[in-house]
């Protein structure tokens, strides 16, 4: 691990002097002081903290997973693994031509459903507004639900993908990961869903060993051979 | 209690105390953090012979919704001694002393904790004491902020606390029960080491201006050696197996 990274409690400072503080960071006076348990990262001219905890907090155009909690006649309400709930105005499913006498919501989405969804709009003033129209967001009709955590997301997509493509390769499942730390797998065959589902599981738990994609590549390599 | 038995055997001319200290010497600590499963954060601490529980939720909806802050999230900390924690069975309900110590926290929290990050929401800090003997109260800071950070709420700093006070005429570092009862002052202490400043600062008895200055002084030497314990909670839970 390059002398950069570092890790780091609330409290702790990373550094002193001319940067500008990013995620999960502060400065006071000159001091750039960690606010999480994580690992600190000095760039040129910046200084940031990937966090190891934590709930996952929404932030726009992130995709999620959710799950359909409650409608009015309006709109449904998603938990999205959040303090906030997804909020989904009917508009977004039936179109601008949308009814609230004559659509009935349930016919669409129901209690229980799972759905990728965008976060469309958040602030700090309300409950974060989600999309389900564009291309790959919409219902989830298939596949299993697994629940990681929100801060080890980054871990499992890899870099540029790297380690979600590997799982994908070797076990020709299809990986729906939504920043929320709900990842949906779907799988032809039985065999290759259980293997992502165990690489996945993997991840999160061991996602601050250093050498995890070899961990991983190995664990998905041996199982190829025995079967 | 002003001093009623300062001559007890609180100290002895060795500058020995009452149970094998030296006066500047805290009682053995022992903070783990984790280890409740469901709850967002936890943390167990033994401060002496004190065992602590602490379990934190959140950010999470606020119940019932008219106490929430549009501005920011808010903070709530219940602070419950066992019926068994004590020589006799405390009754269970909440009493005086404990509606006031939970206040006391939460205000020695919130300095660190940033909960404007999160409006409308609640963070839930619940603290039981299993076994108490004197300084629960900064036992339960303690780990109460080891469990905050465990649970990922974004904090400035820790807060590590521990008592100062004053026994046969001598300023001592961490007040045990007996030097409690029977002792002329006890001064609470919760600091925030990177950022220097004290979130809190009770006092019970009486001290010359000097003595209140050592008094501090000691306690806030104290809380460094509280939260190099804290940090290695925290390290050994995240960064213990394949770290560098």
């Amino acid at each position: 691990m390059d002398n950069k990274r570092k890790y780091v409690i609330p409290g702790d400072v990373i550094t002193t002097g001319p940067f500008r503080p990013e995620q999960n960071v502060i400065l006071e006076g000159d001091k750039i002081i960690s606010t999480t348990i994580g690992i600190s990262e000095i760039y040129d001219d910046s200084v940031r903290v990937l966090t190891l905890t934590g709930k996952y907090i929404p932030k726009i155009d992130d995709l999620v997973i959710g799950k359909i909690n409650s409608h009015t006649s309006l709109s449904w309400e998603l938990d999205i693994n959040s303090c906030y709930v997804g909020f989904l105005p009917a508009q977004d499913v039936f179109g601008r031509d949308f009814s609230a006498h004559a659509d009935e919501l349930s016919s669409k989405l129901k209690t229980g459903d799972l759905v990728a969804a965008r976060i469309a709009n958040f602030d700090r003033t309300r409950d974060p507004l989600v999309t389900i129209s564009d291309r790959d967001l919409g219902k989830i009709d298939s596949g299993v639900l697994v629940k990681i955590s929100p801060s080890k997301v980054p871990r499992l997509i890899g870099k540029k993908g790297s380690m979600i493509q590997m799982i994908e390769m070797a076990t020709d499942a299809a990986v729906t990961i939504g920043q929320n730390g709900w990842v949906v797998i779907s799988c032809e065959s039985p065999e290759g869903l259980l293997k992502a589902k165990k690489a996945i599981e993997m991840v999160n738990e061991k996602a601050h060993v250093a050498n995890l994609t070899d961990q991983i590549k190995d664990m998905l390599q041996i199982k190829d051979n025995e079967s | 209690m002003g001093g009623r038995d300062a001559t007890m055997v609180l100290l002895d001319e060795n500058g020995i105390r009452c149970d094998g200290r030296k006066i500047d010497e805290p009682r053995r600590i022992m903070i783990k953090a984790g280890g409740l499963k469901n709850a967002d954060g936890s943390a167990y601490i033994e401060f002496g012979n004190n065992k602590i529980l602490v379990g934190v939720f959140g950010p999470r909806d606020v119940h019932p919704k008219h106490m929430s802050n549009t501005d920011t999230g808010i903070l709530r900390v219940r602070y419950h001694m066992e019926p068994f924690s004590v020589d006799e069975r405390k009754r269970p309900a909440p009493s005086r002393r404990e509606i006031e110590i939970s206040k006391v926290i939460k205000e020695a929290l919130e300095p660190a904790v940033m909960l404007e990050k999160f409006p409308r929401t609640a963070v839930d800090v619940f603290i039981e004491v299993l076994q108490a003997d004197g300084g629960t109260r900064c036992a339960a800071l303690t780990a109460a902020s080891v469990a905050l950070a465990d649970a990922g709420i974004p904090m400035r700093d820790m807060v590590a606390a521990i008592a100062a006070g004053k026994v046969a005429d001598t300023i001592i570092l961490d007040v045990n029960n007996e030097e409690d009862q029977a002792g002329q002052a006890d001064m609470p202490v919760g600091y925030m080491p990177s950022l220097e400043k004290i979130t809190l600062l009770q006092l019970d008895g009486v001290l010359t201006p000097e003595e209140y200055k050592k008094c501090v002084d000691v306690g806030v030497q104290g809380c460094k050696v509280v939260y190099e314990l804290q940090k290695k909670a925290l390290t050994d839970k995240y960064f213990g197996k394949g770290g560098d």
